[in-house]
């Protein structure tokens, strides 16, 4: 075999599967420019979902954020918020949408599993089997103020009450045998006695004993998402998810690391190395040049990363107020500060800003760059850039060499940033024969290719 | 005497009213919980219409053994069915005896925004003691004590709805600014047996507040825009609605209907259901007869209440009789009215669009002259 053999590749077979992500709170949503629409009018909603839909993805996506973001104490102005409830609005997107699956992120520290693990079937069952669930801990006990419990989970308790949560809602799930509901009216019963199983569970977590109010979706139940990155994230994701939502996506031997991992970790927990796909989140801006690609792109980062974002990135990796500062001038001369906790909530500093803050103006002295310009080429990097031809073979290369199984794609405009996805992108990919023609069944769970729910399957 | 013309509510859980209505219904019991039998029940209550429809539901079984056990969730379908109708009100039950009020509130004003301002909500009231094994958390045990758990439950709800001011989203270019923090509220509520800190992560609703409905007793009447009434006779119905008729500004009454319809009389419905189980008394005001006499009824309770919700024994069954001769008899003589096109449910029942209660005065005069 020669090096250009197509087929001298791990993965021959492979393709990509795409989700859209529509984000809630955030600042890579670009605002200010005219074409942006509502992020709250249900026609943006359905419109994201039906473009993804005619451009054959596996899924709409939502995150989940239950408190406003604060810095300082005060609520933080600068980026995009105010989004529905993921479920709510997920069960509204089933009734204008056939295929497309639904994925809701839905935490486990401020849901008890009877009430979500219903809601999530109800969407299920009204997508004839299109649901997902994302499942993340939440990140911050200050999310606590606004649940019953208030903020007491520390991160190893997260996990372990995430994994109970999951326990709960699968017996729950798998409460009704299949065929439980009778076919005739003039049965003895609406549902056979003995098809509806009572589930009773008592642990460390949850005490709950309950006749579950719902018979399985095509799909079995939702399949299972996992978003968290720490060992403990991935433990879990191992041994209880079918996809990871990771955010190794932007570059490809961290991504291909990553998957080792999480393939050394699967193993591990006895489960098939392909079990598991793994579809980090990006965004994908495309251009029909390369150079007016990479345009594109600075036009969107300005759009993006504004003078007072700039401020308030630049602010957190220095541990001071630069609220004030103007962004198109120099960086700050002072030294950042060090501190354990950064009063933020909802905003992470980097682990060691001396050193950040060192090669930044080091780079920005050497390019004359202002400190939004030094913001925006250094700060966080993310996506895909490029023509539909040269991302079409970049994202064969990644899912052929087992870094990726597609993306969870975060269009930087409301409502039609999918557009060029979908009209450019999808049909290079399909030329390469790495996307497919058509949906290959009706559920979410078949889109992806995965097996059986892991309580389903024999021995 | 005649009063204003009613607007009528429809009960559309399950296949009726009546515990064993799925032996009667048009469609075979295994597609009752399915995408296609919910859209088209309100699809029907719509054309007939009906100015809205409720959705009852609870953490428990439906049902007792041999009749329906399963239901999905109410706002689940309420979302589902904002997404497949265009006109009608669409109210589900929502209990907050033990759920997360924060939630409630959220998936609530979500449902307003899907629906373009069509959504109310009915306050719920989880009565059973497995209610709470199911949330995992004690009894909440005696009327009184519900009644307070609900009215905390509303007034988290009620603040925050308001907790975004309408304008708060101001996207304002120059000074890189989406929202204006300004217009966002801690509603800082503490209750009997949690606090809130707010604000909302939804912005405010479209109708600003979500028509609230519920039972007075379950709900303290003062939380309420539409208390549903019950009583066995019109003289009771009558009393009912004249003693919440000062704290709430709509009353509605239960109706459970049994109808004739063109294959049987409404007796003998009743009784074919009743070898299976019995219907069983809600204290409400039941009509079992003809669509004549049922169009007499409602134009009786017209000059009483400000609306009525109906109950029907079987929906499939009920509902063609409801909207080819009870509604077009009671439309046609100004006795009810049939909601209009791109309105919102508080526009139809004539209830004003409430002020934000945090929002600050509109700017002075020099402050537009700043602009200028
Ligand atoms: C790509 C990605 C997306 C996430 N999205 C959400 C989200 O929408 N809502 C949320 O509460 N947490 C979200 N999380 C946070 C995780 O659920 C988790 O709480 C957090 O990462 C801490 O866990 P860890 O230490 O395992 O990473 C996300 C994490 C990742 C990696």
């Amino acid at each position: 075999m020669t090096r250009t053999d197509p087929l001298d590749v791990p993965r021959p077979d492979a393709r990509v599967h795409f989700g859209v992500f529509f984000q809630g709170v955030n600042h890579w949503t670009v605002w200010s420019d005219p074409a942006s629409g509502s992020q709250i009018d249900p026609a943006n909603f359905r419109k994201v979902a039906q473009t993804a839909e005619r451009g054959l993805f596996d899924a709409f996506f939502l995150g989940e954020g239950l408190r406003l973001r604060e810095v300082d104490g005060r609520i933080h102005e600068l980026d995009v918020a105010g989004r529905p409830d993921a479920v709510t609005q997920l069960a509204a997107l089933a009734a204008v949408t056939d295929r497309i699956g639904l994925v809701s992120t839905s935490n486990t520290t401020f849901n008890e599993p009877a009430d979500l693990a219903r809601r999530l079937s109800g969407l299920d069952l009204l997508s004839a089997g299109r649901a997902g669930w994302n499942v993340v801990t939440t990140d911050n006990a200050w999310t606590g103020a606004n649940f019953r419990r208030g903020g007491y989970l520390d991160h190893a308790d997260r996990y372990r009450r995430a994994e109970e949560f999951l326990t709960v809602a699968r017996a729950l799930w798998d409460g009704w045998a299949d065929g439980a509901v009778s076919g005739a009216a003039d049965a003895p019963n609406w549902a056979a006695p003995d098809a509806v199983r009572r589930v009773r569970h008592q642990g460390p977590q949850f005490d709950v004993d309950l006749a579950p109010t719902l018979p399985r979706s095509p799909q079995g139940h939702p399949v299972i998402f996992q978003a968290g990155d720490s060992g403990e994230g991935r433990d879990f994701a191992a041994r209880n998810a079918d996809v990871i939502f990771s955010a190794h996506g932007n570059d490809f031997d961290d991504a291909l690391a990553f998957a080792e991992d999480v393939r050394r970790r699967l193993r591990a927990a006895g489960r098939p190395e392909d079990d598991l796909r793994i579809l980090p989140g990006t965004e994908i801006i495309i251009g029909a040049t390369e150079e007016e690609a990479l345009e594109k792109k600075h036009w969107i980062r300005l759009q993006q990363v504004t003078p007072a974002t700039a401020l308030g990135v630049a602010g957190l990796l220095w541990g001071l107020d630069l609220s004030d500062r103007d962004a198109d001038g120099p960086l700050p001369k002072e030294d950042p500060v060090v501190t354990e906790n950064d009063g933020s909530f909802g905003a992470r500093r980097v682990a060691d800003p001396r050193a950040v803050v060192a090669e930044w103006r080091e780079k920005a002295e050497a390019n004359g760059w202002s400190l939004r310009e030094t913001v925006i080429r250094l700060g966080p990097q993310r996506g895909h850039v490029g023509t539909p031809a040269g991302l079409a073979d970049r994202f064969a290369h990644w899912v052929r060499h087992g870094a990726v199984d597609g993306f969870n794609v975060t269009p930087y405009l409301i409502p039609d940033g999918l557009d060029d996805i979908v009209n450019l992108l999808v049909p290079a990919l399909q030329e390469r024969g790495v996307y497919p023609a058509g949906y290959a069944g009706t559920t979410l769970r078949e889109h992806l290719g995965l097996r059986e729910p892991l309580t389903r399957r024999a021995g | 005497m005649s009063g204003p013309a009613l607007r009528l509510a429809l009960e559309i859980d399950g296949d009726g009213a009546h515990p064993a209505a799925w032996r009667r219904a048009a469609h075979s019991p295994d597609h009752l919980l399915t995408a296609r039998r919910t859209a088209g029940v309100a699809a029907a209550a719509e054309n007939a219409g009906f100015t809205l429809v409720t959705l009852e539901d609870g953490a428990l079984p439906p049902g007792g053994a041999s009749d329906v056990v399963g239901r999905i969730g109410a706002v689940e379908r309420a979302a589902f069915l904002a997404a497949t109708t265009s006109v009608v009100g669409i109210a589900p039950v929502v209990p907050v005896t033990y759920a997360e009020p924060f939630h409630v509130s959220s998936q609530l004003a979500s449902l307003d925004h899907i629906s373009s301002g069509r959504a109310g909500w009915v306050v719920g009231d989880e009565t059973a003691p497995e209610a709470a094994r199911a949330w995992g958390r004690p009894p909440v045990e005696g009327a009184q004590a519900r009644a307070r758990e609900a009215a905390d439950g509303v007034d988290v709800g009620r603040a925050l709805w308001d907790s975004w001011e309408d304008d708060a989203v101001i996207r304002s270019v120059a000074t890189s600014r989406y929202l204006d923090r300004e217009r966002l509220h801690y509603v800082d509520f503490t209750g009997g047996s949690y606090s809130v800190k707010g604000p909302a992560i939804v912005p405010r609703p479209p109708q600003g507040q979500l028509v609230v409905i519920g039972r007075p007793g379950a709900v303290p009447a003062d939380r309420l825009d539409v208390a549903l009434v019950g009583g066995p006779d019109l003289a009771s119905v009558t009393a009912a609605a004249a003693a919440v008729r000062a704290q709430v500004p709509r009353v509605f009454a239960e109706v459970e209907v049994a109808l004739d319809t063109a294959d049987a009389p409404a007796e003998d419905r009743v009784a074919d259901l009743a070898r299976h189980a019995p219907w069983a008394d809600a204290g409400r005001l039941r009509y079992t007869g003809s669509a004549t006499g049922l169009s007499a009824l409602l134009g009786e309770l017209a000059g009483v209440v400000d609306g009525v919700r109906l109950h029907p024994l079987v929906l499939d069954e009920e509902l063609p009789v409801l909207s080819r001769l009870v509604i077009p008899a009671l439309v046609e003589r100004r006795l009810a009215v049939r909601p209009l096109a791109a309105a919102t449910l508080r526009t139809h029942l004539g209830l004003e669009r409430p002020a934000n209660r945090y929002a600050t005065a509109v700017p002075s005069a020099r402050q537009l002259g700043e602009i200028r």
